[in-house]
């Protein structure tokens, strides 16, 4: 039995370094739906990873052996923390090992050595992203913690698992904390990912750039480690929203029917996620960074305040 | 304004000259048409943009024309700047002897003359005494510094340097102090865009100081000019900046049409203004779809590049060219309207009428957007002023001018013209401006079709006069271009110097960014976009 949780867990990691493409491809997709235009094909992402997969590597004369070590650092730790996340199952081995508060160190972990490396080369344009990214994750971590421990304080128990199932087993109850905790970590999502209104992921403006600015140096095997990282932490992201908040439909046990029930569940629940993001995207410019503080203080204003009426209005209840 | 009521300032500046003891040389009405000329001592130089400037005259530009050595006399440099007041035109010509071609600044009193003065020392070796900023300009490393590439022995072909050396020190002015930092941004950019370098000081994100570095596309479009007949000289005009073409050859061929007396058919100017309305149109479109891309809104920027491409598919269709390139020839037009795409342009214009009010309500009324362009890259009305900023940029920020209205050529003495002002100075009013302008010129565009006379749509270019020069000034749409070209003996180019409007639009870019944060520089520049080309000549 442990072999077969196992064997699914690293099958369901697989998968989701296999979904993350897909994701951008779809959020892409519905982007240029709602402009009027077609928009390349779902899967261009895809081809876009094989092409700077075999492409050659360059490296600045001025970097460290740190620039070339931190786009594995970086892709290993967002996958390894999106291998804890209950995609279509679960109670998998991994997510035993793993609660929440490591999946945040994990990605912490991943911002460091990003942040390391935008700095390496010495360009002013890497600096300038990392500080701003540095800016970034000092104000959304807090509030990602809070909104998470919301979530954790109902299932007593800092897994995310626990907190699913505490969840599903309670059925559909509709608890104010909860949606204070949803609207504090869609702001978080769109802020740790580098969305708009936070940041452009489509701009060639580097003066403009967060997150481009820290790989503005990397090219080839590294690009493409780095660009996959940042559609898997999305992935990542999207399967926390939807499967903490959503979570019918994951699979609860390991047959083949409830596996194969929780994989259609996600992926619809992702779709979903996938075209609001495309909408808002769509709906809204980017704001100034000086802006960007707050709205993360927005989102951590709503993560206490969902602490909060979990205290007053649910415990005891 | 009729004729009696023009230079009606003239006499009064005559007299204060005169209360200066400047002693005019030459008092010449035609010399430099459409500008009233006065040669002038070169010592009096600088007091004569003096007491310009103290009658709240404009400058408009200054350049420099190294003479041929003709006979006894000594080889000598022509300068020249051109005032402008109330829509009238004042040309001060100077010469100074090649063997010492030492001239006042009229920098300290007009700034934006600060890297055209620059410009002039670089070309043609005239050295311009108590200049604020005594660096090079124009030239990079391309040709040696006691090299004047437009002077007449320095070889049309140009001189080899095998490879150009890199221009590493050029001396950037630096700020100093604890937390304050440098960002070199190009000239390579990101995005598909022109060469430009630009130095930010900036402490935390806050820009302390913007400083340009252009030249990266010197063409040498001046020394080209020498010696072309006046097709070529149209063609070459049509290449200064692509972006401008309609407007640039349309103010070279005014000029020499001006210097040969050519009386140009009414078909062929209302054809002219059709194309620059038409040039407006589709340059306005895409900077306010990319000025909306900047802070990210991607919806405007596809919505106002589809409108363009379409718009520019139909000028390829009509005129043979998506930017109407070589469509203006001297004396006329290259290109008639048939019946057919007379029909077919009255539908676009209905059409995008239709597509852009629906869009332009969408981008004044966004909430989003209002919060990235309100109070973002304000240049005040004064600093407008002082650089002689003309077009969107000069009336976003207040100033009302617009050549078309003022000084109006045919057509637009015949069409109303309205000016488009804000007061604001910010990027959302020049947002605003343009599609003010782009609502203008739909609206002129009928009208033009509406009165397009029947006839003609060329005359042949009578020969000139030797030595015969003469000024185009024309409403491009990134303002005021003027244009100086003059024959020689033989008919042909001696001089040609187009004077982009970006070469004031430029100096106000580094001072609108002062008091914002550096990722705000994208749309401030796009919001100003000031032709590289243009200004490198």
């Amino acid at each position: 039995m442990i072999i077969v949780t196992w064997l699914i867990a690293f099958i369901q990691a697989l998968l989701i370094a296999a979904l993350a493409p897909l994701l951008i491809g779809w959020v892409r997709k519905v982007k240029a739906w709602l402009q009027n235009r077609r928009g390349p094909s779902l899967l261009q992402p895809y081809a876009d990873l094989r092409k700077l997969l075999v492409k050659e590597i360059r490296v600045p004369h001025t970097a460290s052996p740190l620039f070339r070590a931190s786009p594995y650092i970086v892709f290993v730790a967002i996958w390894l923390a999106a291998a804890t996340i209950p995609l279509v199952a679960l109670d998998l081995p991994t997510s035993r090992i793993a609660d929440i508060i490591v999946l945040v160190g994990l990605l912490a972990l991943a911002r460091f050595f990003l942040a390391l490396a935008g700095m390496d080369a010495g360009t002013a344009f890497g600096g300038m992203g990392a500080s701003r990214e540095m800016l970034i994750s000092a104000l959304a971590e807090p509030a990602m913690l809070v909104a998470v421990f919301t979530l954790a304080m109902t299932a007593h128990s800092t897994s995310l698992v626990s907190v699913i199932d505490h969840h599903l087993t309670d059925g559909f109850l509709l608890r104010p904390s909860y949606l204070f905790a949803l609207g504090a970590l869609l702001l978080v999502a769109l802020a740790e990912c580098g969305r708009i209104p936070v940041d452009n992921p489509a701009t060639h403006l580097e003066l403009t750039m967060i997150h481009e600015a820290m790989l503005l140096e990397y090219a080839g095997r590294h690009l493409a480690l780095m660009e996959w990282a940042a559609w898997i932490k999305l992935l990542l992201y999207g399967v926390i929203i939807a499967n903490l908040f959503f979570p019918w439909g994951v699979a609860q046990d390991f047959s083949p029917l409830a596996l194969g029930l929780g994989l259609a569940a996600v992926l619809f629940k992702l779709m979903i996620l996938g075209a609001v993001l495309a909408v808002s995207e769509t709906a809204l410019a980017k704001m100034r960074l000086f802006r960007v503080p707050a709205f993360l203080n927005l989102a951590l204003l709503l993560a206490l305040l969902g602490l909060l009426s979990h205290v007053i209005l649910e415990v005891g209840a | 304004m009729n004729q009696a009521d023009r230079l009606d300032w003239l006499s009064d500046y005559l007299a204060r000259l005169e209360v200066g003891q400047v002693v005019v040389h030459s008092n010449d009405a035609q010399g430099l048409a459409p500008a009233h000329r006065l040669t002038l001592a070169p010592e009096h130089w600088a007091l004569a943009a003096h007491v310009a400037a103290e009658m709240g005259m404009r400058h408009a530009g200054l350049w420099a024309d190294p003479l041929d050595a003709e006979g006894d006399d000594e080889p000598a440099i022509r300068v020249y700047a051109c005032l402008e007041l109330h829509g009238d035109y004042l040309a001060l010509e100077t010469h100074v002897p090649l063997s010492q071609p030492l001239l006042e600044s009229q920098t300290p009193i007009f700034s934006g003359l600060d890297r055209l003065e620059r410009h002039a020392h670089d070309l043609t070796g005239v050295i311009v005494a108590n200049h604020p900023d005594d660096r090079r300009w124009t030239r990079h490393q391309a040709w040696p510094a006691d090299r004047f590439p437009l002077r007449h022995d320095f070889p049309l072909a140009g001189e080899s340097v095998k490879r150009t050396p890199a221009d590493v020190e050029y001396p950037f002015v630096r700020v100093q102090g604890a937390g304050v930092y440098e960002i070199p941004v190009g000239p390579v950019h990101a995005g598909i865009i022109e060469p430009g370098h630009f130095r930010f000081q900036a402490m935390g994100e806050d820009v302390l100081r913007l400083e340009e570095r252009l030249g990266y596309v010197h063409k040498g479009i001046e020394k080209l000019g020498v010696g072309r007949d006046p097709a070529g000289l149209a063609r070459l005009a049509g290449r200064v900046s692509g972006d401008s073409t309609v407007a640039h050859a349309w103010a070279a061929c005014q000029a020499m049409e001006r210097a040969t007396g050519c009386r140009v058919p009414p078909r062929a100017l209302s054809l002219r203004a059709l194309l620059a309305e038409r040039e407006r149109i589709a340059n306005h479109l895409g900077d306010i779809g990319a000025i909306c891309n900047d802070v990210g809104f991607a919806f405007a920027h596809v919505q106002c590049a589809r409108l363009r491409e379409q718009w520019q598919r139909r000028s390829r269709e009509l005129f043979g060219h998506r930017f109407m390139m070589d469509t203006i020839i001297p004396g006329g037009v290259a290109h008639d309207l048939s019946a057919a795409a007379f029909h077919a342009l009255r539908l676009d214009h209905a059409a995008l009428h239709r597509a852009v009010e629906p869009l332009f309500d969408v981008i004044e009324d966004h909430s989003s957007l209002d919060d990235r362009l309100d109070n973002t890259g304000i240049l005040s009305r004064v600093d407008a002023l002082a650089l002689g900023c003309t077009g969107y940029v000069g009336k976003a920020s207040g100033i009302d001018f617009d050549v078309r209205h003022h000084s109006p050529y045919p057509p637009y003495d015949s069409v109303r013209v309205e000016v488009p002002v804000q007061t604001e100075g910010d990027v959302a009013a020049r947002v605003r401006v343009r599609m003010a302008e782009v609502r203008g010129s739909l609206w002129m565009l009928d009208r033009l079709l509406d009165a397009l006379p029947e006839g003609e749509i060329a005359a042949p270019l009578p020969s000139p006069a030797p030595g015969a020069m003469a000024l185009g000034l024309i409403e491009g749409w990134r303002g005021e271009i003027l244009c100086f070209v003059r024959f020689d003996a033989a008919g042909h180019i001696a001089r040609y110097f187009p004077r982009d409007p970006s070469w004031f639009t430029w100096p106000a870019l580094e001072r609108l960014i002062l008091g914002n944060i550096v990722p705000d520089f994208p749309v401030c520049n796009k919001s100003v976009n000031g032709s590289y080309a243009g200004q490198d000549l």
